[in-house]
């Protein structure tokens, strides 16, 4: 049996009283495209954390490539393409700067750049089709292009496992399409692709497995299948691709009474998005 | 008396020769260091750790100890105290750092008042320009060296991590470290530039040069360029007309950057609020004429 890509055993995160992670275990092998769904407060962004090694689990452990996370950290193994809402745009940084930020952890004392980064850097570009855009601030570019620009610093790193926050968010459907294409290139070239998202109708055409969050890992296997309107009922409360929900009794129920114990939990939602909450409620008000 | 004559004739003075040495050499590291205040958004942690130092400087003043390690020392507690307040009670970050570098700020004070040979402690506060000793010169000279060279050797690290941190944790650097180091920084060009503008206005050179740069460019390896060569400029213009109109020249030099900080933010063809409808017009002009 070959080493997963990503393990994650048994973990449990706590924020403070809130459970943010209840043993969640998840193994992906290498190079497949992993969708991971669930609703605002269901641990994904922590499960990220987790396997970036920010967070510390209470419980539980994470092997990246059976490796620990800060060896591979420390090899360059690891790419990440953020959340747009938590990139400055307007931070004077150019494309062709963001790119070679992926090659810092190559790069000596000083980080000044050498013949081999320069060329790493202008064909992450190229590979992403950003090549004539190299010379723009980051903040000049179409929302597809910033998802591209973040996934050429994950190749310019080397990276053989990209974990992507939101990637279709604020993204035309033909960058989305753009991107869907780049990401399975990636994942034929043996990187391990983990994708957080809310786009559940780009999830078949580019995932080639689904995992469906609650706190812990409700359901890991083929988009088709976790994709089921009963499944989705599970960890949302409803079917977000609105199709008729299975009724009070069925064969679901037993999944529906999970839900409805999870649901409640979610309304004591992590503190980061709680803190968010007051932050836009202090915005409105 | 011509233009040269003008320029000439403060430099008669050796003290004119020190003040304006150290200024420039303060307003050039402090407007570096800027750079990345004004983007990471750190400008009210900027005020604060400057504040700060004060009680810092007055015991190193005490005890015959190099004012920058007291500087550091205090630095040190009034980080970890504004993070202590935050983390540990609802008091949000602002409040905690109102709280804690005003405290800190008033110790410095305190200190201040109960300690012999006032005159020279109260030159921390308003800064001593024309005062500056050659001991004093050496001082600021290596600090002002070193914190220049380490920001300038390590401001890629610098920029990622105030660009981000996340992505800086990905490949194996330490957020932690790097924040730790741009703090220390911090409380190191805070020491150079009290000696100058005094502890009050130190917050202004750690502001005003990075945030008129930033509405200049969409680079930031040219904001490291034209941050300094405004900022020093500025001083230096700030010395020469306090010393023809004969105003305090700390706050000249302040004043003088805030004018300039103004002008470009009227006037900058990218972001001023001027500069942007003159292109406008310009460019209506020329379809008009083209026509």
């Amino acid at each position: 049996m070959t080493t997963p890509a990503i393990l994650v055993e048994d973990v449990t995160v706590h924020y403070g009283e809130v459970l943010a992670l209840d043993s969640a275990s998840l193994s992906l092998d290498a190079a497949r495209i992993c969708g991971l769904i669930g609703m605002n407060g269901s641990g994904k962004s922590t499960l990220f954390k987790v396997i970036m090694g920010m967070v510390r689990p209470d419980a539980g452990r994470v092997l990246i490539g059976g490796q620990s996370p800060s060896k591979a950290r420390k090899e360059g193994g690891v790419g990440y393409v953020p959340q747009s809402e938590d990139v400055d745009w307007q931070f004077p940084l150019s494309v062709r700067d963001l790119v070679m930020m992926g090659r810092y952890g190559h790069q000596g004392f000083t980080r000044r750049p050498s013949k081999a980064d320069r060329a790493a850097v202008d064909e992450a570009l190229d590979r992403v089709e950003l090549g004539e855009y190299a010379s723009r601030q980051i903040g000049q570019l179409s929302g597809g292009q910033k998802k591209r620009a973040f996934v050429a610093r994950g190749i310019a790193q080397g990276a053989t496992m990209m974990l992507l926050d939101e990637p279709f968010a604020g993204v035309d459907k033909r960058s989305e399409a753009t991107i869907s294409r780049l990401l399975r290139e990636l994942a034929s070239d043996g990187c391990t692709i983990l994708i957080s998202t809310h786009d559940l109708h780009a999830m078949p055409a580019l995932c080639d497995e689904a995992v469906l969050l609650m706190r812990r890992v409700l359901m890991h296997g083929a988009p088709e299948q976790v994709l089921q309107p009963e499944n989705l009922a599970m960890a949302f409360g409803l079917d977000v691709l609105n199709r008729p929900l299975p009724g009070e009794g069925s064969p679901g129920s037993g999944h529906a009474g999970g839900h409805k114990h999870h649901a409640a939990r979610a309304e004591t939602a992590p503190a980061d998005a709680a803190r968010a909450e007051t932050a836009r409620a202090r915005n409105g008000g | 008396m011509d233009l040269l004559d003008l320029l000439l004739e403060p430099l008669s003075y050796d003290f004119m020769v020190r003040a304006i040495v150290t200024t420039a050499l303060a307003a050039v590291v402090c407007a570096v260091l800027s750079c990345w205040l004004v983007l990471i958004g750190w400008s009210l942690m900027g005020d604060a750790v400057s504040h700060a130092v004060l009680p810092g400087v007055v015991l190193a003043y005490i005890v015959g100890a190099p004012f920058a390690l007291g500087a550091l020392v205090f630095a040190l507690i009034a980080v970890t105290l504004i993070g202590v307040v935050r983390n540990t009670s609802r008091v949000k970050e602002d409040a905690a750092i109102g709280i804690v570098f005003t405290s800190l700020f008033a110790l410095g004070l305190v200190l201040i008042s109960v300690t012999p040979s006032q005159t020279d402690l109260n030159h921390i506060i308003f800064g001593n320009l024309l005062g500056v000793s050659v001991p004093d010169l050496i001082q600021v000279l290596v600090l002002g060296v070193v914190a220049f060279a380490i920001l300038i050797l390590k401001r890629r690290d610098l920029t990622l991590y105030a660009f981000d941190p996340t992505h800086a944790h990905a490949i194996g650097l330490s957020p932690k470290r790097l924040g730790a180091l741009l703090l220390g920084l911090l409380a190191l060009t805070s020491v150079v530039a009290l000696q100058t503008v005094g502890v009050v206005l130190v917050v202004a050179m750690l502001i005003i040069p990075g945030a008129t740069a930033y509405l200049l460019t969409d680079r930031f390896s040219r904001m490291l360029v034209i941050a300094p060569v405004i900022s020093g400029v500025c001083s230096i213009a700030g010395i020469y007309v306090s010393y023809y109109l004969d105003t305090a020249s700390g706050a000249m030099v302040v004043l003088t950057q805030g004018v300039v900080f103004a002008a470009v933010y009227l006037f900058s063809p990218r972001q001023g609020l001027i500069g942007t409808r003159l292109a406008k017009a310009r460019r209506r002009k020329a379809a008009a004429l083209a026509v």
